[in-house]
This record gives structure tokens, sequence and C-alpha cells, in this order.
């Protein structure tokens, strides 16, 4: 009898958040779905009309400047913070000086909100308040960043927050794998005499081939999923120049009662996101077989 | 994203499905939180309690109500709307025709709302032929607010036309002033342009075009006329101007850091806070070339269908106060607009305030009262959307007019 509780004692334990998973998440992925191909406005609406909401969708330029953004965001945002983080990293395990305190400085900003680094950026990089007002009280008067406030530039404003916030996590996840590196490794390409370039190019960096995984599966979803970022940084501003396709999906479904075309906009953000992903998974999971 | 919003639709369906109001009990749904605008719902509270009604306050805060809308759309979904909720313009039209609104027709009839109220603005509170709500007042959205002590430094005079007015803002430039106060957000480039269209463009092409939604209006010389006007105005703006909110800029007037501000009469409620008086501090001006027109933003209380008579009539009584003499007036004089009931006594408005009464009517005479579709009065919310789209990114950048026009009609031919 106590064999047999025990037996399904787990499963039923699981159950729940199981059957939350399956209907909130999934439940809910084909919910969207499907209202995709319907012409819901205000509220849903069953009537189906087909892909005409994808192709009302691609013809939206805001959508493409949207999505456009999307691009120059991850892989700017993904790559600045890799080599930034590991750069940083490298540089904390050489056994330096108070490393402690080093290290939760360049943490710290992973504790804060998007909201808050947000704000912060907004106050910094704009002209009137922030860096370039501060240049010119020093008297360079002819400096000039104003990438706030340009149109073709405020995407990298976002860019610059969220790698300043992200970067301590990436370091902290570099740290740790640095410090699981076997030091008679090290010590034994230190005999054989190579320099300390070639050690970390050659042999550690390859080891840590499993940190850039998770590093890059973790940035990818933040990346696709900012929204609070922009919304405090930028606005989506100027115009709407600095749109994610969160923030295209959220005004388009709840403010502007097109539901439908907001739909839409969250399956290509979905599928966007498993094309990058699944065939990622895959080839590194497979290979640690 | 979609995921989390999913589940919080739902959380918010069940936390919200409280039982239902008790007898002659009005539940309320509105964003008027902050200082006078809670003020003024406070008196409406404080009426109804006279009148034997309890006000169940059901407030989400969040200044463009969005929030609030997505609260709303739960509780109508899960057949528990409140009594009444604050909802505008082509908004009213579509939860009529969702079915969700109560026909208030035997109150305006017993009160004669048909004569108390202009056309213009009965038609909007009418879904099929019937009342479904009521106004509670009438923002004019065209007004230039200016800075009298930059303007006579700067040897300005408050310009009159469009045209006059880039002569103006480039004398203030040239004085080392920020002509044109501006705060770089869609909804804010969308109020300049409504104002430029109405100018250069006049009454009729403004119905036309922005409400009618006629496409070869749209296509016309005259729209590049309007992109026209409305690009030259890039140049009278600071650089710091995206993101900035409407009550930075006007503070930039009310400091003299500025010279000009184009904005709804709610700008007024800076000056009064800033302590400043009317004509001698600040001056009040329908925007260049609109003195006759008036472009009208109306805010209004829907009533949904209710499940008991005791809440009906209690429905009934609220919006009879609603357009009662004494509300329209104390609420009003809180919040900066003028009533939208006609012919009341005028005595304590101030002049801004007369003058947004005179062309009230006036306008609704000559057929320039036209719906404001900068503040979602005019189109639906769609259509109005693709607008802001269009116009804040041709003021955001380096586009030609032609150019302007051609995204404008295709952006407004894809939302229709």
């Amino acid at each position: 009898m106590l064999a047999r509780i025990e037996n399904y004692l787990p499963k039923i334990v699981l159950a729940p958040t199981t059957v939350v998973m399956v209907v909130c998440m999934y439940g809910f992925i084909a919910w969207t779905a499907v209202l995709s191909f319907t012409k819901s406005r205000m509220l849903p609406q069953w009537d189906f009309v087909g892909w005409d909401q994808y192709e009302r969708l691609f013809n939206n330029p805001r959508w493409l400047v949207a999505i456009d953004n999307l691009g120059i965001f991850t892989l700017l945002f993904i790559a600045i913070s890799l080599v930034l983080g590991l750069v940083l990293a490298i540089f904390l395990d050489r056994n330096i000086r108070a490393e402690g305190a080093i290290r939760t400085i360049y943490l710290y900003p992973m504790a804060v909100s998007f909201i808050v680094t947000g704000t912060a950026w907004k106050w910094i990089l704009n002209p009137g308040l922030g860096i370039e007002k501060l240049v010119h009280d020093f008297g360079f008067t002819d400096f000039e960043f104003r990438w706030l406030v340009e149109s073709d530039m405020a995407i990298y404003t976002i860019v610059i927050a969220a790698v300043w916030q992200s970067s301590g996590f990436v370091m902290a996840m570099f740290l740790a794998g640095l410090r699981g590196v076997d030091d008679n490794i090290v010590k034994a390409a230190e005999i054989d005499g190579a320099s300390p370039a070639r050690i970390y190019w050659h042999i550690i960096l390859p080891i840590m081939r499993p940190v850039f995984f998770s590093s890059i599966i973790v940035l990818t979803h933040i990346a696709i999923k900012s929204f609070d970022l922009v919304q405090a940084l930028t606005g989506g501003g100027p115009g709407y120049s600095s749109d994610l396709p969160a923030n295209f999906m959220y005004t388009f479904a709840f403010n502007r009662a097109q539901m439908g075309l907001g739909a839409a906009s969250a399956m290509i953000m979905l599928f966007s996101v498993l094309a990058i992903i699944v065939p990622f998974l895959y080839s590194e999971l497979r290979e640690k077989k | 994203m979609k995921m989390n919003l999913a589940t919080l639709t739902v959380a918010s369906t069940l936390a919200f499905n409280v039982p239902l109001a008790q007898s002659s009990d009005v539940e309320v749904l509105h964003w008027w939180t902050s200082g006078g605008e809670a003020a003024s719902v406070k008196y409406l509270k404080t009426k109804l309690n006279n009148s034997g009604v309890s006000w169940t306050d059901f407030a989400v805060a969040g200044g463009g109500g969005e929030n609030a809308m997505t609260v709303l759309k739960s509780r109508a979904i899960s057949g528990n709307p409140p009594t009444a909720a604050q909802i505008k313009g082509p908004s009213i039209q579509e939860w009529g025709d969702l079915g969700f609104l109560a026909n208030i027709d035997s109150v305006a009839k017993a009160n004669n709302w048909d004569s108390m109220l202009p056309a213009v603005v009965s038609d909007v509170m009418k879904h099929k032929g019937s009342y479904v709500a009521a106004p509670v007042n009438v923002h004019r959205v065209n007004w230039l607010w200016a800075n009298p002590e930059v303007f006579r430094k700067s040897g300005a005079t408050i310009p009159t036309t469009w045209s006059d007015f880039i002569v103006q803002a480039k004398k203030i430039q040239d004085a080392g002033y920020i002509a044109l106060a501006h705060g770089g957000q869609p909804w804010q480039d969308a109020t300049v342009f409504e104002a430029v269209v109405l100018g250069v463009g006049g009454a009729d092409y403004y119905k036309k075009a922005f409400v009618d939604l006629d496409m070869s209006t749209l296509k016309s010389d005259t729209t590049k006329a309007v992109f026209k006007t409305f690009g030259e105005l890039r140049q009278f703006v600071d650089a710091n101007s995206p993101g900035r909110d409407w009550n930075v800029a006007t503070s930039m007037v009310i400091n003299g850091k500025a010279g000009m501000q184009i904005m709804g009469d709610w700008a007024k409620g800076e000056f009064k806070v800033a302590n400043k008086n009317v004509g001698t501090d600040f001056v009040c001006v329908s925007a260049p070339g609109t003195s006759g027109s008036f472009t009208f933003n109306i805010d209004s209380f829907a009533f949904f269908k209710q499940k008991n008579t005791e809440d009906t009539k209690a429905q009934n009584v609220m919006a009879k106060e609603i357009l009662s003499t004494d509300f329209q007036k104390v609420f009003n004089l809180n919040k900066g607009s003028i009533p939208a009931k006609l012919g009341m006594a005028r005595t304590e408005f101030d002049s801004c305030a007369h003058d947004s009464m005179d062309a009230f009517v006036a306008s609704s005479q000559t057929g320039g009262l036209v719906p404001s579709f900068a503040h979602g009065m005019a189109v639906s919310e769609a259509v109005s959307g693709a607008i802001n789209d269009t116009v804040t990114n041709y003021f955001n950048s380096s586009l030609s007019p032609s150019e302007g026009m051609n995204q404008l009609v295709s952006a407004i031919a894809a939302a229709k």
C-alpha cells in the first residue's frame, strides 16, 4: 500500500504544475494561433480570414521596423555581452586583489529591473541632461552624442543599456566556468611552453563551450522578450524607430483593438524564437551524448 | 510575452469576478485618479449619495486608460460589467455593436438631451439612434499657448495662419528661444498635425479626409501642402524633444524658455498651478488658421446593461446627474474643459473657457466643429493608430511631403 502511494506520489505532486503548464502555456499558444487566423478586433471573434492578418502584418511599415530592430538588437546585444562578459571573467580570474568587491560591482546591474535601467540611461543619454551636457560643461562645446533622439541611432541606445545590465551576469557564468577548469591541464600546457593567449584560445575556450551555450540561450530569450527596456528608455521613439516586436504586439492587441493582428505578430515572434533555438539546442545537446 | 499576457487576462477575469453590486448602487470604471480629475469624480459621487445612490469606485490608474480597458474587457466577457465606464468616441460604437450597452433613452427624453446637446455631440453618445452614453465635458484641442514676454523680446506677433507661424517662429528662434515647445510622443505629434490639417486644409477637407477617410481627398495636393507645413515645423523643435511629456513642454512656455505650444485646453491647468494669469502671463488663442473651427475631444460615460431593475434605476439616476447644470459646472471648472451642455451660466469660467464656449456654439452652426482624430474621437482605434504611426514617423524623419502623403494613404487603407 505504502509502496504504491510512494510510487504515485511524485506524479500526484507534479500533476497541478503539469496542468497549469499545459493550459497556460501550450493551451494559450494554441489559442493565440487560432486568434491569428480570425478577424478579431477588440474582443475575440471567430470569423476566420485565413492568412489575412499575416499579410497585413507584413505590409505594416512599423512591423518591418520592429523586426529589423530585433535583428540589430539581438545580434549586437548577444555578441557584445558575450565578449565583454568573457573578458571581464578572464581578468577577474587572474587572481587580482579585491576580486569579491569588483565581482559584486559588475554583477550589480543584474539586480536592477529593466525599467530602472531604462530610466537611468534615458537621463544619461539625454543630450540636455546627460553625457553631452556634461562634456559641454567641461568646455568641449563641439561634442555631440545624441543617439537617443536620432531615429536611426535610437536602437543602439537600447543595446547599450541592455549590455550594461546583462554583461555582469555573463561574466559570472564564465567565471564559474573558468573556476571549473582543471588546473592540471593549464599547468601541463604551461610546461609545454604555450603562451597565456594560446592557452585561453585553444584550451580554455573550447572547455567553456557549455557556458557559451547557456549564455546564448539566456541572452536570446532576454532579447526577444525585451519590452520594458524599450518602454522606459525610448518609448519606442523617436517616432516608432526603436520599437521591438513585443511592443508592437502589445500596442496592436491591447491599445488599438487589433487583436488578430497582435496575435499574428505574437506567432511570428514565437516561430522566430523556435527557428533559432531549436536547431541550436538540437546540435548542442546531440553532441554531448 | 504572449503567454504571460494570456495568463494575466485569465487571472484578472477571476480576480474581478466579484458579487454583483447591491441595490441602488453604481459601480463606475474610470481612470481619473490625478488631482483635479479625482476631485471632479468625487463631486459626482457626493451628488449621487444625496440622491440615495451609493457609489462604488472602480478606478484603474494609467493615463490613457489602456489598463482600464483591459480590465473592462475581461469584466464584460465574464458577464459582470460595471454600471458605467469611461469610454469615448467611436469606441462607444464598438461596444454598442457587441451588444453590451444599455439604452438610456428614457432619461434622455425626460431631460431633453436632444435640445441640450449639439447634434455632433449627441451623435457620438448614440448607438443606432438611442442614447447609450452621457458626455461630461468638451475639450478643445486646437489651442495655441504662448508666452507674451518671449514674443515681446523677440519682436514677434501671435501668428494667425500657418505661413505667418513660420515667419514668427523664425523671429523667436533668432532671438535665442525655442520657438515651439513640443514633446516628441506620437500622440503629441498627431495633436500638432491635426492643427495643421485644420489650419491648412479647412474644416471641410478635415472632415472628408480624416473623418470620412475619403481616399481621393487624402491623396490630394492639399494633403501634400499639409505635410509640407508640418515638415517645416521640425526646425522649430529643440533636439531634446523626443519622449518629453506634454506638461514638461508646457512648463517650457511657462518659464519663458519657449514661445509657443500647440496643445488641448488641459494645458491651462499647468499655467494655473504655476499661478500664471491668462492675458498677462500667458495667452490662449486658437491654433493658426483655425479660429472659426473647434476640434473636440469629449469624455463620456457609457452605460452597461444591468441584470436587475434596481441597478438600472441607479444607472438612470447617474445618467441624469451627469448632465445636470451643477455637475457640468464643477467638473469642468476642475478639469479645464467646458460643459457639454449648451446655454449654461458662464461667469465662473475664465476667458479661455469663454472663447472655447463661443467657438463651440458658433462652429456647431457653421460646420467647423470637428472630432479630434489625434484623441480617438473621429475614427476607430485601428485607423487613428495608423495615422499616429505615419505622422510620428514623418515628423521624426526627413521624408518629403509626397512620401508622407503616400505612407498615410496606404496606412489608412490597410487599417480601414
